[in-house]
């Protein structure tokens, strides 16, 4: 029985239980990672899961169940389990469900991959983080901290209208981190960032990343925090890295333009949105740097798929145009109840979990400026990269981010070294402070995105490049 | 898997294919999860989501050779363990060397674990929707959101050393809001038994604090004196014990903790306590990852911080025992999951009652009535650690704050953003109050309990309003 076999009868038992649509997803994901901290070898894991999931609507509820089983028998149980569960569902009934169209497609996409992650040697990857993380624990750092993580993953959707799609989607990243332990507080700095950088691509993506080369740069720049003076409690002129400006498109757009929340599905856990869809088209979300992709299509970035989980075709839109918010996330039943015409953003984590509306690549359009611009045509200001810590609250305004490092600029130049850089300010007004952005865009990858109950987590991709915004205030501390 | 019986025969056959391929000398160890996770999710007053998944996991760790190397599959047939020690074997053989390697967990005796409510076991998709139901018909028309979920899990733990055990445990936990225009309400409860979740009761208590919540006014940061309710005190303990009384944290010297110092007010017991006496729906097992044994585990008595939380690694860098707290492969290292913050006396440990207006219950209200001046706190959300070292944490209220004058409850306040030092608050002197009991609480992830209560705390930084 192939795959799509199984899916198929999902889907059918489904329809028999009387459910009035149903869609079934076979996945088999292989994982992979390994850890390593001051020349020595962490953790080494491989996993392997494979099963379905059956979604099924009956009435106005839907219905949801997942078993490894991927004989004809497992799968009808599968699909005869989420009818039944979609008739429960439809005792505490809402309005009836809709979904918006989805022409029924059969195709295959692959994700790029030049050297598969998986077949590169344990030793050779083992080698790479052993050297990094030895030579940084050697030049100062007293905890060298090194991580790759690798996952393949391959789907078969089928649904009853007709949709017969499979994919197969390579990602993996790696990075550096060295921390440094001071009498009463500690000190990191990282490379490319806290976790690494990911992607939808190959080893080709940890290759080009160098990590050896910043393994003593990293371990340099921490011990030098440790004797930095506080980043001062002011307000100011803000430059954020680019790394940093992917987690605040992340937290501050990317969350906030979700349509589930939007509509108060997850009112009681990942929260609402200050977004209100009266406003769509309208409402000025930031200044006119301020465009926002929402674009799955971008090759190798974390985010991109050829379809989503709904069977929906990867398609970039804006999210904001120059300022103005004109877009959402959405899924095909979120779409139907708030009367926006597209879908794609539904994803789940792996073959037990709900499909749910999940960030693609959400990311800022390039700008005109450069980083060095910016800093030169600042008088004085605060500039921050990689992030250290994040809070936001639960309608996405106020946030509070914590950076791994800041510099003083005075006169358009950078100058001293600045320790536990914080800041904080609310969505829309950040927004509409910036006045500089750079055209340096990099397609960040975020690997722990937690959505969801039970808890799924997602991969996000946020193209970013370093901005400057006024009047924020730094410098935050209990 | 069926039962524990089935779990220790996948077990024996794991370790068998793992002799018959490298010997009888290959250091093995097997852990089989089958896992049975059912949640109703509600929101605008209506199920929108519902799930069920039902899986049985093998995870085979094996040193050969100085080498390490883990894996995990989802079972699906006999072939399927074939070739989860095929692969573990290769990547062994393939794996850097591991010098820290602590051997295995030797043969030793294991407490009964909590066992599986078959009731809840059992559980119906309808049993869930009659308690969400409930839920929403006592929020009394203000539109309501949360879950009602039901666990059950079988673990089975063998490894080459003849270490064996298993057990079985079941958790059923139930989390909603009742929302007006301006306000949400919470009421949140964990049990090892879905016949303790009472959906009307937790509705109208939601409904009480939302509407006792409504039109909040904005209030200027500072410092004030707290009442933190149990579901805000949850979120102190969980940071505490995921970073600070975290063995890997504590060997790396990330972690606040001193061992034998009094680093917290002298009222503060916290427990690590896989059996919660509370129903909290703790883990209910009494083994961890390594099959070593679980015990109640004294993290901080009176006052004195007295232990952290050990896997068989990190005790092995601490040179001490392990305390059983290994979760597997993982980063992040041994966490206490069980936390259990002992409430004012053992004698006051009767069942708090329902009152009138936004207090969680009569434990709370009894806090409340000691402040002059102060703020009563239902939740904290979205906290992150900025220094695990000084534990400066920021984050934000949600769900329901007011202020407390003179012991009174006189106004909603609207949401505030804090950085504040989780150990200050509570070192000596700054635990004004605790509640007379610690209430079992749904925590986002299964297997991780708290029972907790509620909170007089001196001093809490609060930096800024949420809205600006």
């Amino acid at each position: 029985m192939t795959h799509f076999d199984a899916a198929t009868a999902a889907v059918e038992a489904a329809l028999a239980a009387g459910a009035t649509y149903a869609d079934a997803r076979v996945m088999h994901r292989r994982s992979e990672s390994m850890s390593a901290r001051n020349g020595e070898i962490e953790d080494v894991r491989q996993d392997e899961d494979a099963g379905i999931g059956v979604r099924a609507l009956s009435g106005s509820g839907w219905g949801f169940f997942a078993i490894p089983d991927l004989d004809d028998r497992g799968a009808r149980r599968a699909g005869e389990e989420a009818a039944a569960i979609a008739k429960a569902s439809a005792t505490v009934a809402g309005p009836a469900a809709g979904l918006l169209r989805s022409p029924a497609v059969t195709d295959s996409w692959a994700s790029p991959c030049e050297v598969d992650p998986l077949g590169v040697a344990l030793s050779a990857k083992g080698d790479l983080l052993v050297t990094s993380t030895g030579e940084a624990h050697k030049a100062g750092a007293d905890l060298a901290h090194g991580l790759y993580q690798v996952w393949d993953t391959r789907k078969w959707f089928v649904s009853s209208e007709g949709h017969r799609i499979d994919q197969h989607i390579r990602e993996c990243g790696a990075g550096i981190s060295a921390t440094v332990i001071g009498e009463s507080e500690t000190q990191r700095r990282s490379y490319p960032s806290y976790r690494g950088q990911y992607g939808s691509r190959g080893w080709e993506l940890v290759d080009s990343l160098d990590i050896g080369a910043h393994a003593i740069r990293v371990a340099e720049e921490a011990r030098a925090l440790l004797t930095a003076p506080l980043c001062p409690e002011t307000e100011t002129t803000l430059i954020l890295g680019g790394e940093q400006m992917a987690l605040q498109i992340h937290e501050s757009v990317g969350h906030a333009i979700e349509l589930d929340r939007i509509l108060g599905w997850e009112a009681a856990f990942a929260g609402t949105s200050w977004l209100d869809l009266a406003k769509l088209g309208s409402l000025r979300y930031g200044s006119d740097l301020m465009t926002i992709m929402i674009d799955p299509t971008i090759p190798g970035a974390l985010g991109s798929f050829g379809y989503d989980d709904e069977g929906t075709p990867a398609i970039a839109r804006p999210a904001v145009d120059a300022g103005t918010w004109v877009g959402v996330l959405a899924g095909r039943d979120s779409a139907s109840v708030a009367g926006i015409g597209y879908g794609g953003s539904v994803r789940a984590d792996g073959w037990a979990r709900l499909p749910m509306v999940r960030m693609t690549n959400v990311g800022l359009a390039p700008g005109p400026h450069t980083l060095d611009e910016m800093i030169a045509s600042t008088d004085e200001g605060v500039f921050m990269d990689l992030n250290r810590s994040w809070s936001i609250d639960d309608k996405r305004l106020n946030f509070q981010f914590g950076c791994e490092v800041g510099y003083e600029i005075k006169g358009g130049k950078l100058g001293r070294l600045l320790r536990n850089p914080t800041y904080t300010g609310i969505g829309p007004i950040f927004w509409r402070s910036m006045d500089m952005l750079s055209s340096e865009t990099v397609a960040w990858g975020t690997p722990n995105c937690g959505k969801g109950q039970p808890l799924q987590i997602g991969h996000t991709g946020h193209p970013a490049a370093p901005a400057r915004f006024r009047d924020v205030r730094v410098g935050v501390r209990g | 898997m069926t039962g524990m019986t089935g779990g220790i025969d996948l077990a024996a056959q794991v370790l068998d294919l793992v002799r018959a391929q490298c010997g009888a000398g290959t250091e093995a160890e097997v852990v089989v999860t089958a896992e049975d996770q059912a949640l109703t999710r509600f929101a605008n007053s209506f199920i929108h989501q519902n799930m069920r998944d039902v899986l049985t996991t093998v995870r085979l760790r094996l040193h050969v050779d100085g080498r390490t190397a883990g894996n995990s599959i989802t079972v699906s047939g006999p072939e399927s363990l074939a070739a989860l020690v095929e692969r573990t074997v290769t990547a062994s053989r393939l794996a850097p060397v591991d010098p820290g390697w602590p051997g295995l967990t030797p043969p030793s005796t294991v407490a009964d674990s909590a066992g599986a409510d078959p009731a809840t076991a059992q559980a119906s998709p309808a049993e869930r929707a009659a308690r969400v139901r409930a839920f929403v018909d006592a929020a009394g028309g203000l539109e309501a959101a949360g879950y009602c979920r039901t666990t059950t899990w079988r673990v089975a733990f063998a490894n080459s050393a003849g270490q064996s055990c298993s057990g079985s445990a079941t958790e059923a936990a139930m989390d909603g809001i009742a929302r007006t225009g301006s306000s949400d309400g919470l009421a949140r409860f964990a049990s090892t038994r879905l016949a303790d979740l009472d959906g009307s009761a937790l509705g109208a208590r939601a409904r009480a604090k939302a509407a006792a919540g409504a039109d909040p006014v904005e209030l200027a940061p500072g410092r004030y004196q707290v009442v933190l309710e149990p579901t805000a005190v949850a979120d102190l303990l969980m940071t505490l014990g995921a970073h600070g009384f975290n063995g890997k944290a504590y060997a790396e010297r990330r972690s606040f903790a001193v061992l034998g110092e009094q680093q917290f007010d002298p009222a503060v017991t916290l427990l690590d306590n896989p059996l919660s006496a509370g129903g909290g729906g703790g883990s209910g097992l009494m083994f961890d990852a390594e099959g070593t044994p679980k015990h109640r585990l004294g993290l901080v008595v009176d006052g004195v911080t007295t232990s952290v939380a050990h896997d068989r690694r990190t005790a092995a860098q601490a040179g001490t025992a392990s305390t059983g707290h290994s979760v597997g492969s993982s980063p992040f290292g041994p966490i206490p999951a069980n936390l259990y913050l002992r409430p004012r006396t053992a004698a006051d440990l009767g069942a708090p009652t329902e009152v009138a207006g936004p207090a969680a219950d009569s434990a709370v209200a009894a806090l409340v009535a000691d402040v002059d001046h102060g703020l009563l706190v239902t939740d904290n959300w979205y906290t992150r650690v900025l220094d695990p070292r000084t534990m400066v944490v920021t984050g934000l209220t949600r769900n329901g704050v007011w202020l407390i004058e003179q012991g009174e409850v006189t106004k909603p306040v609207a949401n505030l953003r804090f950085t504040q030092s989780y150990v200050s608050a509570l070192r000596p002197g700054s635990v004004l109050g605790i509640g007379t009991a610690a209430v079992g609480l749904a925590s986002p992830y299964p297997g991780i309990s708290i029972e907790a209560p509620a909170l007089r705390l001196a001093s809490w930084n609060y930096t800024g309003g949420a809205s600006g």
